[in-house]
């Protein structure tokens, strides 16, 4: 059995050491929250805050208190707010140790694709180019495959980039995959998942 | 001086025209100033570019003068939540640039600060690098972005004193005290103005150098994604 989205985000908050401030992109990556335990970790919200709080009890949300998916949350006792560009000096200083975040495609290089698609809808890239140029470790939690069946871990991705070799680690349904010389190196298989498994789902070059 | 307005139309005056480039303040629907984005749609002046990340929703914030085609290009990171937008975008009535949302806070903020362009690593081998000057550092390859020097800045605060020193809340500053810094004149709409010395100096957000004229008024804050968690069984 592929791991499921909450088996995903708890493997991906294996990732999150104590004393990180961590970025956590939307869908998926926004789960791993609940998954970090007892580790001390500071979560940022792009749009100005380190020290993100859970949503707020119904009748409690403050419409000056958001974070970067424009959902209500809460502050906690270590929370501190500052202006957004302080919010992407830090990010693009280095400061943050991990973003967790989605992905249409990853490449073998560590290319990401996660903004747009030519020809549909195009919605913006947010802060997605800041923190992939900007953050420490950059990993991508997606399925391995789109709805088609095909490979979203490829030799070259297709779609425009987010950013250009800046992907460190792979968690997809089927396992975790490192971009490393060459390619990707497989770090493990999701439970029930065979090694020739992954490799058949993925059309990079694993090494 | 006296910096205090009666209306938000009161403070455009004399200031707005047809083809400004505009900074204004807020992320998603959050810490925008409502009301002079509702006077300048009562204004009518035409052809303004907008730097803002956002461009609000069909009917609130920059959306109104969208509705109303008084907007004829947009500065933004992510215009996702407006259907107006799209449509107007698509058929090409609006010119839209993407910026990276810390590229278009640091340009904003490099304008203030009479800095006309700096070197970023964000976009580098994008679409967002096509026609920008490279240059290496440390082995790096980075791309040239430029300030933003706007005609004109509108945002909103919490709280500001009669001289202009401003005090945000929460996550309602993001983008205004960026967008407040790098315009020729400054427009602030608060909830309210209180007696110079009743702030704190040590915690003043933004000094009022930057504030030129000021309204105070009612916010209707309007919420884009009221999300909750249950409340645990006694």
């Amino acid at each position: 059995m592929p791991w499921d989205r909450d088996q995903m985000a708890a493997r991906a908050a294996e990732e999150l050491e104590d004393g990180m401030y961590v970025n956590l992109g939307i869908g998926i990556p926004t789960l791993v929250a609940n998954y970090v335990g007892d580790k001390d970790i500071t979560l940022q919200s792009e749009n100005g805050m380190l020290g993100m709080g859970p949503f707020p009890f119904e009748g409690e949300e403050d419409p000056d208190l958001i974070n970067a998916g424009k959902q209500t949350i809460t502050e906690l006792s270590r929370t501190a707010y500052f202006d957004s560009a302080m919010s992407f000096g830090m990010i693009r200083g280095g400061k943050i140790a991990a973003a967790i975040l989605g992905a249409m495609e990853v490449a073998e290089n560590g290319d990401l694709a996660n903004w747009m698609i030519p020809g549909k809808l195009v919605k913006g890239m947010g802060g997605a180019m800041d923190l992939v140029a900007g953050v420490k470790r950059v990993i991508v939690v997606m399925d391995h495959q789109n709805k088609a069946g095909e490979s979203k871990v490829l030799k070259e991705c297709t779609l425009p980039l987010t950013g250009k070799g800046v992907v460190d680690r792979i968690i997809t349904n089927l396992g975790v995959l490192d971009v490393v010389e060459g390619g990707l190196r497989i770090v493990e298989c999701a439970d029930g998942v065979t090694e020739d498994e992954l490799r058949a789902a993925t059309q990079a070059t694993i090494v | 001086m006296n910096k205090i307005y009666g209306s938000a139309a009161e403070a455009l005056e004399g200031v707005l025209s047809d083809g400004m480039l505009i900074a204004a303040g807020g992320f998603g629907l959050c810490g925008i100033p409502e009301l002079l984005l509702q006077a300048i749609k009562d204004n009518g002046a035409k052809d303004l570019t907008f730097a803002s990340n956002n461009a609000g929703v069909d009917d609130f914030g920059i959306g109104i003068l969208l509705q109303s085609r008084q907007v004829k290009k947009m500065i933004s990171s992510y215009v996702g939540e407006n259907a107006e937008f799209m449509r107007q975008y698509l058929s090409g009535e609006l010119e839209l640039e993407f910026n990276p949302q810390g590229t278009l806070a640091e340009r904003m903020r490099a304008g203030g600060a009479g800095i006309p362009g700096f070197y970023t690593k964000t976009g580098v081998g994008t679409q967002i690098a096509e026609g920008k000057e490279v240059k290496q550092f440390g082995g790096e390859d980075y791309i040239l972005e430029e300030g933003i020097f706007a005609d004109l800045s509108i945002v909103k605060a919490w709280k500001a004193d009669d001289t202009g020193n401003l005090v945000f809340r929460k996550t309602a500053r993001n983008f205004n005290p960026p967008a407040a810094m790098c315009g020729k004149v400054c427009i602030v709409e608060v909830e309210e103005i209180v007696p110079r010395g009743s702030l704190d100096p040590d915690h003043i957000h933004l000094p009022g150098i930057y504030v030129h004229r000021i309204i105070q008024g009612e916010h209707e804050k309007r919420i884009e994604k009221v999300t909750t968690r249950q409340r645990e069984e006694a």
